[in-house]
């Protein structure tokens, strides 16, 4: 047993130490990063405020671990959550109930899962091009929905969703967790897991192997979608208001972005659902970093393309080619030595 | 007469382009006159020449996410630098280099580093973005006597449509398009990479060469493009122009290019820029239909040909099939 978290500490150790150094330079940055305190019945803190407004992020990332290890992927993340949050509100606003709002709201999520998914397992488009259709007709559909203005809400029970409190901590913070918790059981306490690494690995293989690959890629956008409805709801809560254009802009990117950085491939195979959510903290420490540092907020794009460029180069397989390229050939005399040594090393 | 099936897509999109303009004219009869024309040209020149960058891109099989980021690079470094006091022909040349420069350090690291286009140009679509914010947050108006000369410049048509300078370019940028790609090594190159990198490769393509020249291309079409977008707009804002990529690729697979590179046509991308400027058209001269039926058209279209390339790829794959097995039957 202690070999195995050893293991898994070791797999999330890249990203361990990136977060370290993150939230070390905001400790820096300012002293009181650190600093939380207890009032109103919840935690209030900086360290707090990235993990509640790294929710959306945090939720997104969770399904597209699971569709990028499928070898696909899902860009219409941001758009289904315009759609979920227009729906939610617009039921709302109605004066229908609650519940009714919320179920609807996941069961468009879950709509939206199932057209790509489709669209990948039955129709064997690529996962790019397909999800692209939703990307680009999504905004207009939620646009549709909410009839072109933002639609506001007066709900409590809803808003609650985006800015109160559960169990000492903001609810989109809970709730993040409480998907990632569910969802990381039953793949990894199953062989759901396994089989989706295998797909991504080698779809036709496994499906030889005898594995239920359409059942599983359809199944892994349905949880892509039901995530997006999570954090849609989130962001429509905590404005009060569905934005069918601003809500989820670009979010797919940073999502996509965090389980990058979690070290799960483009490539599909192995993935890691721990290693991507930290991933979406860096992300979400970064930008508060910047903002807390009085930066000016131009330069978070900046700061977060220099950080992709270096992941991605630290995470290429042709690295290890371009270091045997550029070092002396090992016939070459003596200065090869140490070069090789730190090599090892490495 | 056999039509070739990798034609197939783009004799679809000018047949539906045929009869969606026909339909639009039946209704609005006023949609015929070469002014409407001629406004479809200019309103989507600067899309149209980053469309051409984007078809290159494709055929050979990537992607490139920054072209809407480094077109708004583009007008807001003119706007500025212009405003400051450089000449403006020094400005344009200077821009050139530098998109066409990024585009090349992009493609490097696509070919260096093996990693997907997709993650690579995403990190040059931040990029090129936050450049944009470093320089200016503003819109800033650019007025120079020059740029107004080559904005300004136009030829009267018949019927009171005027062919500007930016529609023009456009269609020289397209015709050049055309020819590298089908004409020339390296377009002959970019669909031998599209079709099989490993193929490729052991035929005698330098692919690291053709990869970096694509997205060169690409980048120094997407500068060209955000030029262009200077002109028609006559200022620079850092945060114009943002999802234009979508478009570029959704007027790409639209005219018929396979998103998985090999086959397609630069002359399909242009029906598929018409067909995007023929919706909006039709919504503005429509009046009571909203902005955000484009979106949903488009998204429509889209899907509408992919089925239609995956159907016609099936139908290619067991037309072979059938042959072979027929041919073993004849042995």
């Amino acid at each position: 047993m202690p070999d195995m978290i050893l293991a898994r500490l070791k797999r999330l150790a890249p990203q361990l130490i990136a977060l370290a150094l993150v939230l070390a330079a905001n400790g820096l940055v300012s002293p009181n990063f650190f600093d939380l305190t207890w009032a109103n019945g919840r935690l209030y803190g900086s360290l707090i405020d990235v993990l509640n407004r790294g929710a959306p992020v945090a939720l997104l990332a969770i399904g597209m671990t699971l569709v990028i290890a499928t070898k696909g992927i899902d860009l219409s993340v941001g758009a289904t959550m315009a759609i979920c949050g227009a729906v939610a509100a617009s039921l709302v606003a109605e004066g229908q109930p609650l519940a009714v709002a919320l179920v609807a709201a996941l069961g468009v999520g879950l709509l939206c899962g199932l057209w790509n998914g489709f669209l990948v397992a039955i129709l064997q488009l690529q996962p790019i091009v397909a999800t692209l259709i939703l990307m680009v007709a999504g905004r207009g559909i939620a646009q549709l929905v909410t009839e072109g203005v933002i639609l506001t809400f007066n709900d409590p029970g809803f808003a609650f969703l985006g800015s109160g409190n559960l169990l000492g901590l903001p609810t989109p913070v809970i709730l993040w967790l409480a998907v990632a918790l569910i969802v990381g059981v039953i793949v990894r306490r199953s062989a759901l897991g396994l089989l989706v690494e295998a797909i991504g690995v080698n779809r036709r293989a496994s499906a030889l192997a005898g594995v239920k690959t359409r059942f599983l890629v359809i199944s892994v956008y349905l949880v892509s979608g039901l995530c997006a409805a999570v954090a849609g709801l989130i962001v429509t809560a905590d404005i009060r208001g569905a934005d069918a254009n601003n809500a989820g802009l670009w979010l797919e990117l940073d999502a996509i972005l965090a389980v990058v950085v979690g070290g799960t491939s483009l490539l599909g195979g192995r993935f890691s659902i721990l290693a991507s959510l930290i991933g979406a903290m860096i992300i979400q420490s970064i930008n508060t970093g910047i903002l807390l540092a009085g930066f000016p907020p131009e330069f978070n794009l900046i700061i977060k393309a220099g950080i992709i460029v270096a992941i991605l180069a630290l995470q290429s397989p042709a690295l290890g080619s371009l270091w045997a390229f550029l070092r002396p050939a090992p016939r070459s005399p003596t200065p090869a030595a140490p070069d090789k040594k730190e090599l090892v090393a490495r | 007469m056999r039509i070739d099936t990798r034609n197939l897509p783009f004799l679809a999109t000018l047949a539906i382009f045929v009869v969606a303009y026909a339909l639009c004219v039946s209704q609005f009869p006023a949609m015929l006159s070469t002014r409407v024309a001629m406004n479809l040209l200019t309103d989507n020149a600067f899309l149209g020449i980053a469309a051409v960058g984007m078809t290159f891109v494709i055929l050979s099989g990537g992607i490139d996410l920054s072209i809407g980021s480094v077109i708004a690079f583009t007008s807001v470094f003119t706007a500025v630098t212009v405003g400051a006091g450089l000449h403006p022909a020094i400005v344009l040349l200077l821009v050139l280099v530098l998109t066409t420069a990024f585009g090349a350090a992009m493609g490097g690291m696509i070919h260096l580093l093996k990693m997907p286009p997709f993650v690579v140009t995403l990190a040059g679509m931040f990029l090129a973005r936050g450049a944009a914010f470093l320089i200016s947050t503003q819109s800033v108006p650019l007025s120079h006597p020059f740029i107004d000369a080559l904005s300004s410049f136009y030829f009267r048509l018949p019927g009171g449509g005027r062919l500007t300078s930016i529609a023009m370019l456009m269609i020289a940028v397209f015709v050049v398009g055309a020819i590298v790609a089908r004409r020339t090594r390296f377009g002959a190159n970019i669909y031998a990479l599209g079709g099989n990198p490993q193929s490729a490769e052991l035929m005698g393509v330098a692919v690291g060469r053709t990869t970096v020249a694509i997205y060169a291309t690409s980048g120094f079409l997407a500068g060209l493009s955000g030029i262009v977008y200077t002109l028609y707009t006559s200022a620079g804002y850092s945060l114009a122009t943002v999802g234009v990529e979508l478009d570029a690729i959704a007027a790409v697979v639209i005219g018929g290019t396979l998103l998985t590179g090999g086959a397609g046509l630069v002359a399909g991308t242009f029906v598929g820029i018409l067909i995007q400027g023929l919706i909006q058209t039709y919504i503005v001269f429509d009046g009571t239909l909203s902005s955000w039926w484009t979106k949903i058209a488009i998204g429509v279209l889209l899907f509408l040909f992919i089925a239609l390339q995956r159907t016609i790829l099936w139908s290619t794959e067991r037309g072979q099939a059938s042959r072979r097995t027929a041919a073993m039957g004849a042995t």
